[in-house]
C-alpha cells in the first residue's frame, strides 16, 4: 500500500492549518458565506439538508486496518456513531458541526487520509477496481496508476478552475468492475506485444445526459499517460463550457465536437505535455508501483473451509455469493456486505468498521477495499480463514449473504440528507431489500441489480442499473420512474424508461411485477435479468407494469 | 389577478451546527418550526428575509419556505420541507430526536 512520503504529510498539514485558519475566519464573521463556500468545498466541506457533511476521499477504494478504525473514531466523535461509504469509494459523515472539522481532518491526516478535491470544480478521487491486486482476470494493479494521477491531480495550478468537477476511474481488467465508461476519463490497463499500456475512454458520464465513454485511443504506452491524461484535461479545461454548467462535463464537449476533433486536439496538445514532462513521472510511477507489491501469500491446505462449505448452509450461502475468484490458488476475494435487508445501503457503524479493521488485521494482509456498489472487499484471504472470518462477521451483522442479489441496491443519500435530491432513496431500498427477504426469492432470482438515485444527478447509478429507480418532484409528490437494461460494465448500456413513474407506495410493488415478470420468461435460471431483457425487450415488462392498454400503445408506436 | 401570497417562514441552516433554524416573531433564531414567525404579507416578508439574510455570521442560505397555518403553528406544504422539520426517515435523529 502506498505510505504517504514526508511531502504529501507536510501538504496535506498544510492545507489543514489552512482550513482550521478559514473556518475560524467564517465562524468570527470575518469570510462571508460566498467567500467561505469555495474554500469548505476543496476540502469536502457540505452544508445538507439537516447538517453539514464531510466527504473523506478513500483514494482508488483502498484502506488499511488502522485507517478503518480512524474512520470509526471520527464516526463516534465527530459524528452519529456511523459512517456512509458512497458510490466514488468515498466515505461521508452525515452531522459534523463546523466548528470540529479541522480536528476531523487533522485526525485523518495521522494516518494518511484527507478530504481535499472532494468536491468542486476539480479532478475527483480517482477509483478504481475494488479487487485490483487480487482479482484473477487482472492484467496488472490498477493502483499505482490511481495514485500517479492524484498526486498529479491533487491540487494541479492548471485544473483548479475546470469546468466542472472530472471524474477519472481504473481498471487492470477487461472486466470492468469500475464502471469506467461511465466516468469523464476511464482507464483500462491493457498489454500489447508484452508491454502495458492504457487503453483510455472519454466522455462517460450520468446524470441529466447520459452518455457511455467512447474510446479515444486503444494503447497509450506506460510512459506515457500522464502526460497524455494531461493533454485530454487540457483541452477540455479551454474547450468545455462555462456557460452552462449543464453543458459543461466532457462528455458534453465530446458530443458537441465529436470524437474525431477532440482526439486530434488532444494529440497536438500531447505533443506539448509529452516534451514538458521529462520522465520525472515514470520513475514516481516505478516507485509508487514498488509500494504496490503484493503482500506474502501463503501456501497452506483449505480443508477447513471444504469442511464448512460442505457442513454448514448459511457458510455455503454466504460463500456462494459474497466471494469472488482470487489469482493465487488457496486464495480468495471476499466482499462484506453493507446491506442488510432493511438497513441504510453503504452506512456501517464504528463498531462494525472496527470489526472489519481487525479482521484485516488478522486475517486480511491489512487491507480493505469500498467497492462503488457501496460493500467492503476483504482482498485477500486464505480459505483456510474464511470459516473463522465468518464467524465475526455474522455476530456483528455483516454477513449478509447477497452480493449481486436484488437487496445489494446502490442508493444514495437521496431527500433524506441531500441537500440536492428530489426524492428519498434510502427508504425505497430498505422496502425492497425487506420484500424480496419476506418473499424468499433472491437466490432463485439470481444477479440482479438494482441502483437508485434521489434525484437526476444520478449519484446512485440508476442509468446503468439492471432495473434503475429515479426518485423526482411531481407536484409536490416523491414519484419514481424506472429503467430497464442498464449495464454498469464492460458492455455498459444505459437503461430505457418503461413509461410513467410510481408514487412512493407503488414502486415496491411495481418492482416485484417487474421481476415476476422476468421469473415467468426468463428461458432458465441460468438466464439473468439482463439477459432475458436483452432477449425480449421492453414489451413483457411494460405488460406487468401497466396492464394490457398501455403495453398495446408500446407496440404500435 | 395575481395569485394570493401564501404564507410563508424564513429558514435557514445555522452555521456552526448546521441544522434548520426558522425566524422566530421577536428575532431569535428557533430550531423547531412552529416557533417561526408566520408572515402572510408579501412585502413583510421579503422585509425579514432581508434582515435575515444580512445575519450571515448565524445563518448560512437564508430563504422564504411556504407554510401551511394551523392549529399547532406552521406546517410544512411541502415535502422537502417536512423533512427538513423533522429529520431523515432511515434513523431518528435530527430534530425529531431532539424533542
Amino acid at each position: 500500500m502506498y505510505r504517504y512520503t514526508d511531502f504529501d504529510t507536510a501538504f496535506v498539514a498544510e492545507r489543514n492549518r489552512q482550513f482550521r485558519q478559514q473556518v475560524r475566519r467564517r465562524i468570527s464573521g470575518a469570510l462571508t458565506e460566498d467567500e467561505f463556500k469555495p474554500l469548505r468545498l476543496m476540502n469536502g466541506l457540505y452544508l445538507q439538508l439537516h447538517a453539514y457533511m464531510l466527504r473523506v476521499a478513500i483514494p482508488y477504494g483502498t484502506l488499511n486496518s488502522a485507517q478503518m478504525d480512524q474512520l470509526a473514531l471520527l464516526a463516534e466523535t465527530w459524528d452519529k456513531g456511523y459512517g456512509h461509504f458512497t458510490t466514488r469509494q468515498n466515505i461521508q459523515y452525515n452531522w459534523p458541526k463546523l466548528g470540529d472539522v479541522p480536528d476531523m481532518l487533522d485526525a485523518l491526516a495521522e494516518v494518511g487520509l484527507h478530504a481535499i478535491q472532494t468536491s468542486g470544480n476539480t479532478i475527483r478521487n480517482v477509483t478504481a477496481d475494488h479487487f485490483a491486486g487480487g482479482a484473477a482476470d487482472e492484467i496488472a494493479d490498477p493502483r499505482p496508476v490511481a495514485e500517479l494521477l492524484r498526486q498529479w491531480s491533487t491540487d494541479h495550478p492548471e485544473f483548479q478552475f475546470l469546468p466542472r468537477k472530472f471524474k477519472i476511474a481504473v481498471t487492470g481488467s477487461a472486466n470492468d468492475r469500475a464502471v469506467i465508461k461511465a466516468h469523464d476519463i476511464g482507464i483500462q490497463v491493457v498489454e500489447r506485444d508484452g508491454q502495458i499500456g492504457y487503453r483510455v475512454l472519454v466522455g462517460g458520464g450520468l446524470g441529466r445526459t447520459p452518455m457511455i465513454g467512447k474510446e479515444l485511443a486503444d494503447f497509450v504506452p506506460q510512459a506515457d499517460l500522464l502526460p497524455y491524461v494531461e493533454a485530454v484535461v487540457s483541452v477540455w479545461n479551454l474547450l468545455g463550457r462555462r456557460d452552462n454548467k449543464y453543458k459543461a462535463r466532457i462528455k458534453i464537449t465530446v458530443h458537441e465536437h465529436g470524437l474525431d476533433e477532440i482526439r486530434a486536439l488532444v494529440e497536438s496538445r500531447f505533443a506539448e505535455t509529452r516534451a514538458a514532462f521529462g520522465g520525472h513521472d515514470v520513475a514516481l510511477f516505478e516507485e509508487i508501483a514498488a509500494q504496490f507489491a503484493p503482500p506474502a501469500f501463503r501456501n497452506a491446505p483449505t480443508e477447513v473451509y471444504d469442511a464448512a462449505y460442505a457442513t454448514d448452509p448459511v457458510f455455503r450461502a454466504w460463500a456462494d455469493t459474497n466471494l469472488s475468484a482470487h489469482r493465487i490458488d488457496g486464495y480468495a476475494i471476499a466482499q462484506i456486505s453493507l446491506k442488510a435487508h432493511g438497513e441504510t445501503p453503504g452506512d456501517a457503524s464504528a463498531d462494525q468498521m472496527r470489526v472489519m479493521a481487525d479482521i484485516a488485521r488478522r486475517y486480511g494482509h491489512d487491507e480493505l477495499r469500498i467497492s462503488h456498489e457501496q460493500n467492503v472487499v476483504l482482498p485477500h484471504v486464505h480459505k483456510s480463514d474464511l470459516p473463522a472470518i465468518h464467524k465475526i462477521l455474522k455476530a456483528n451483522g455483516l454477513a449478509t449473504a447477497n452480493i449481486g442479489r436484488i437487496s445489494d441496491i446502490i442508493a444514495c443519500p437521496g431527500m433524506d440528507y441531500c441537500a440536492l435530491a428530489t426524492a428519498r432513496s434510502i427508504p425505497i431500498a430498505q422496502e425492497i431489500a425487506t420484500r424480496f427477504d419476506e418473499l424468499k426469492i433472491e437466490n432463485d432470482i439470481g444477479e440482479l441489480k438494482i441502483k437508485i438515485s434521489g434525484c437526476i444527478n444520478a449519484c446512485g447509478h440508476h442509468h446503468v442499473g439492471h432495473i434503475g429507480i429515479l426518485g423526482l418532484d411531481r407536484a409536490g409528490v416523491e414519484n419514481y420512474q424506472i429503467t430497464l437494461g442498464g449495464d454498469a460494465t464492460e458492455t455498459a448500456a444505459l437503461g430505457e424508461r418503461t413509461g410513467p413513474g410510481f408514487s412512493a407506495d407503488d414502486i415496491v410493488p411495481a418492482i416485484e411485477r417487474i421481476v415476476e415478470a422476468y421469473l415467468e420468461h426468463r428461458s432458465g435460471r441460468e438466464e439473468s435479468f439482463l439477459e432475458t431483457y436483452r432477449r425480449l425487450g421492453m414489451a413483457p415488462f411494460k405488460l406487468a407494469l401497466y396492464g394490457e392498454e398501455t403495453a398495446k400503445k408500446a407496440r404500435a408506436a | 389577478m395575481s395569485k394570493p401570497f401564501s404564507p410563508k417562514v424564513v429558514t435557514a441552516n445555522a452555521l456552526i451546527e448546521g441544522d434548520v433554524i426558522y425566524l422566530a416573531a421577536d428575532d431569535r433564531w428557533v430550531r423547531s418550526l412552529t416557533e417561526a414567525e408566520v408572515l402572510t404579507d408579501e412585502a413583510v416578508a421579503q422585509l425579514r428575509l432581508l434582515d435575515a439574510s444580512a445575519r450571515s455570521a448565524e445563518a448560512v442560505g437564508v430563504y422564504l419556505a411556504e407554510v401551511a397555518d394551523g392549529l399547532d403553528g406552521p406546517q410544512p406544504t411541502h415535502f422537502r420541507e417536512a423533512f427538513r422539520a423533522t429529520g431523515p426517515s432511515n434513523y431518528a435523529h435530527g430534530k425529531q430526536a431532539e424533542g
